[in-house]
């Protein structure tokens, strides 16, 4: 464990089925990390115990719920922690199946990287491509294509470049910036934390290497300048009888004191007193810093507004195009009213068309389609209540990007990315 | 020309600080749970920092199982006095005076599953519509599956199957009357970043979690204090030792740790070689391998 405190945060995503040597890799990261802790691997071994297992079963430390344990299998998303002398590491682990799309698409949603597993025996399968498409469709900056299980096919060179070469054709297709490809074996520790003895030819990094090392700096839009205002701070003391902040996420660009800005909806421009956090003043604002925000002139700011400098604004609009995953079993059906939720404003919206359904194992547009499912991803139309203030997912993941709440059980039933 | 990049800490500090302000700005009545623990007390330090110049928004919420650590109450009543917070007290012994739950009996007997009634009381009486906490993902395997914003239906309970899809930063805290929200800003951090947070901002702590003597009993591989809530087995004596806490529960059930660190900069060094979890102390834990996902189910914290 590090004891460093300056370092930076990775946050990736891994997806798997079972037997995919998912768990076993989680399980040697945090292991060979030291991540994982005696009173932890005593409880393990007495469940692998208890079930007659005659090994260790590292699933059993990622899988948290009783059902998950009774069924063997992860359903829901959990984040895992560890930390090496270089970064802060926050996996969140998924499941890989196709009825758990959606939880792959929460878990990609934070991630700055994704490792996708490829079984050396097998090849690229349906799952890889689902696992590539999502990380493709959520804009995850990094991928890692683990070539696994490299000890049951001797280490073999040929086998690794082949799976590369596959993978390479297939993924031209998508929208990934960055592909890094490591042979391993999660199993044996080949190429994980320790560099392999067995595959010579290979003269990449290891995958702890990589994930210490790759640049996540540039992940973040430091140009187009937002600020979506949460909240207004009024002390209503004596002592600060006029402060009047506006407490918010940085959500794109760089703010500083004097920048001339506009807000959103309103439409008025001003200059920035201020930005500070706890009193201390902050010389320079940038995501994803929350920050207290005070401007020059007294302007109505509430909730929902948008603080964006004036000659490079979002685009203001009532009309959304879409890529949604469905997250709920009731399926969606145009014409249905929904609540949006939108950086921090929440509007009442229609959805007004379908377009397409992708099919996520071979990336096919379905189109005539009547409604969406549950795990569904499709391209639809939707019109809101009021103006949004957004920027194209692929210029900002926080501005470009919605949730669908259904007004009648509350619950998040849609992901959204804007277009 | 400078690198535009948070470290680790920052970020989840940012974080911690949108939740928290996301919690105010979505709910009509919030309150922090305040066990008096250092998570708690990290929370209430973020939540000081994301409203400054002006106070705390919502009150501090303390359930007093009655065998609290006398230092944790002086320490509670003064940090309430200087942030210049309401204080709402939930009392178990109330609630067992009232008959609304029983005392456990036996050697082994706490106060820790009583709680969840006179949490839920107390929720319930102050029509709290969202509690937030200092539970941190990596403590516990229910708890890496939770979310920042933790749905409660009308009986307070957790539904783990059926929990809402939490993406980027968009928080759904809508609720139908009568159910209420958990909510965690510190999830995504570890022990070792509330340690490096308290560190890096000089946060003060409890005694408790500095070296100090004590006089214990070591009960089923725990070092428990001894004190008038804790029934002795036959076999079992006191010693004088030289001790520190990881967690702050409930006497009865804490265990402590032998050591002489009695800096922050001492912990962190002891935290960084350590090879238990913090919650390897806690008897409540012991209960079972799914302990902590059938309290929170019930409506535990």
């Amino acid at each position: 464990m590090s004891i460093q405190e300056n370092n930076q945060l990775l946050r990736f995503t891994t997806a798997g089925s079972v037997d995919d040597g998912k768990s076993t890799l989680i399980g040697r990261l945090l292991y060979d990390s030291k991540s994982i802790f005696e009173d932890q691997i005593e409880q393990v071994k007495a469940s692998s115990e208890k079930k007659g297992f005659d090994y260790v079963d590292l699933s059993l430390l990622t899988d948290g719920l009783k059902s998950e344990r009774e069924q063997g299998i992860t359903i829901d998303v959990a984040y895992r922690y560890f930390a090496t002398p270089k970064r802060k590491f926050i996996i969140a682990d998924t499941p890989g199946h196709i009825q758990y799309t959606r939880n792959m698409v929460t878990g990609a949603s934070t991630a700055n990287l994704a490792i996708i597993l490829v079984d050396a025996r097998k090849g690229l399968l349906e799952q890889t491509y689902r696992h590539s498409f999502i990380a493709s469709l959520l804009k995850i900056p990094h991928v890692v294509v683990c070539v696994n299980k490299m000890d049951l096919v001797d280490y073999s060179e040929e086998v690794y470049n082949r799976i590369v070469q596959d993978y390479e054709g297939f993924s031209s297709k998508l929208d990934i910036k960055d592909v890094q490809f490591v042979p391993i074996s999660a199993l044996k520790g080949d190429n994980v934390v320790e560099r392999s003895k067995n595959m010579p030819w290979y003269e990449g990094s290891t995958l702890l290497y990589h994930l210490e090392h790759v640049h996540i700096a540039s992940d973040i839009n430091h140009i187009d300048c937002r600020f979506p205002v949460q909240m207004v701070i009024r002390p209503h003391t004596l002592e600060h009888q006029d402060f009047r902040g506006y407490a918010g996420r940085i959500e794109g660009g760089i703010f500083k004191p004097g920048d001339e800005v506009k807000v959103l909806p309103s439409g008025f421009s001003s200059r920035i007193k201020s930005i500070e956090l706890n009193g201390e003043p902050i010389a320079e604002a940038f995501s994803p810093m929350s920050v207290t925000m005070t401007l020059e002139d007294e302007i109505d700011i509430s909730r929902g507004d948008m603080i964006v400098r004036p000659n490079n604004q979002p685009e203001v609009t009532q009309d959304l195009e879409v890529m949604i995953c469905w997250m709920n079993q009731r399926s969606l059906q145009p014409r249905t009213k929904m609540i949006l939720k939108h950086t921090t404003k929440e509007c009442q919206a229609m959805v007004k068309e379908i377009q397409y359904k992708v099919d996520v194992n071979t990336l096919h547009r379905i189109e005539g389609i009547g409604e969406i499912g549950m795990n569904d991803i499709a391209r639809i139309s939707i019109r809101t209540a009021q103006p949004v203030f957004m920027d194209g997912y692929r210029r900002n993941r926080q501005t470009g990007s919605i949730i669908l709440i259904d007004p009648n059980t509350n619950e998040t039933v849609g992901a959204g990315m804007i277009i | 020309m400078r690198a535009y990049y948070l470290p680790h800490l920052k970020e989840l500090e940012a974080e911690a600080i949108f939740v928290i302000r996301e919690v105010v700005a979505q709910f009509e009545r919030p309150a922090l749970l305040f066990s008096g623990g250092k998570d708690s007390i990290v929370l209430s330090h973020l939540a000081k920092k994301a409203f400054y110049p002006a106070k705390i928004p919502f009150p501090l919420i303390h359930i007093d199982t009655g065998h609290n650590f006398p230092e944790t109450i002086a320490f509670r009543d003064a940090l309430v006095e200087k942030l210049g917070v309401q204080l709402i007290m939930g009392s178990v012994q109330e609630s067992i005076d009232k008959g609304r739950v029983r005392e456990e009996t036996g050697v082994n007997a706490s106060r820790n599953a009583l709680q969840t009634v006179t949490l839920l009381d107390t929720l319930e009486e102050y029509k709290i519509d969202a509690a937030m906490g200092g539970a941190r993902r990596d403590e516990e395997k229910a708890r890496a599956k939770e979310r920042f914003f933790s749905h409660r239906d009308e009986f307070g309970q957790w539904d783990p199957k059926n929990q809402r899809p939490e993406l980027w930063n968009l928080f759904n805290g809508r609720k139908h009357m009568g159910e209420h929200f958990r909510v965690f800003p510190i999830s995504n951090w570890t022990e070792m970043d509330v340690w490096q947070y308290i560190l890096k901002e000089q946060i003060e702590l409890p005694s408790l979690y500095f070296s100090h003597e004590r006089d214990c009993i070591v009960r089923d591989g725990v070092i428990l204090a001894h004190s008038e809530y804790i029934t002795l087995k036959p076999e079992e004596k006191v010693e004088r030792m030289v001790v520190r806490y990881r967690t702050c529960g409930d006497m009865p059930i804490t265990g402590a740790v032998l050591s002489e660190a009695n800096t922050l900069e001492m912990i962190i060094e002891e935290v960084a070689t350590t090879r238990t979890t913090e919650r390897g102390t806690r008897a409540d834990d012991k209960r079972g391998e799914t302990a902590m996902e059938d309290r929170k189910k019930q409506g535990y914290f």
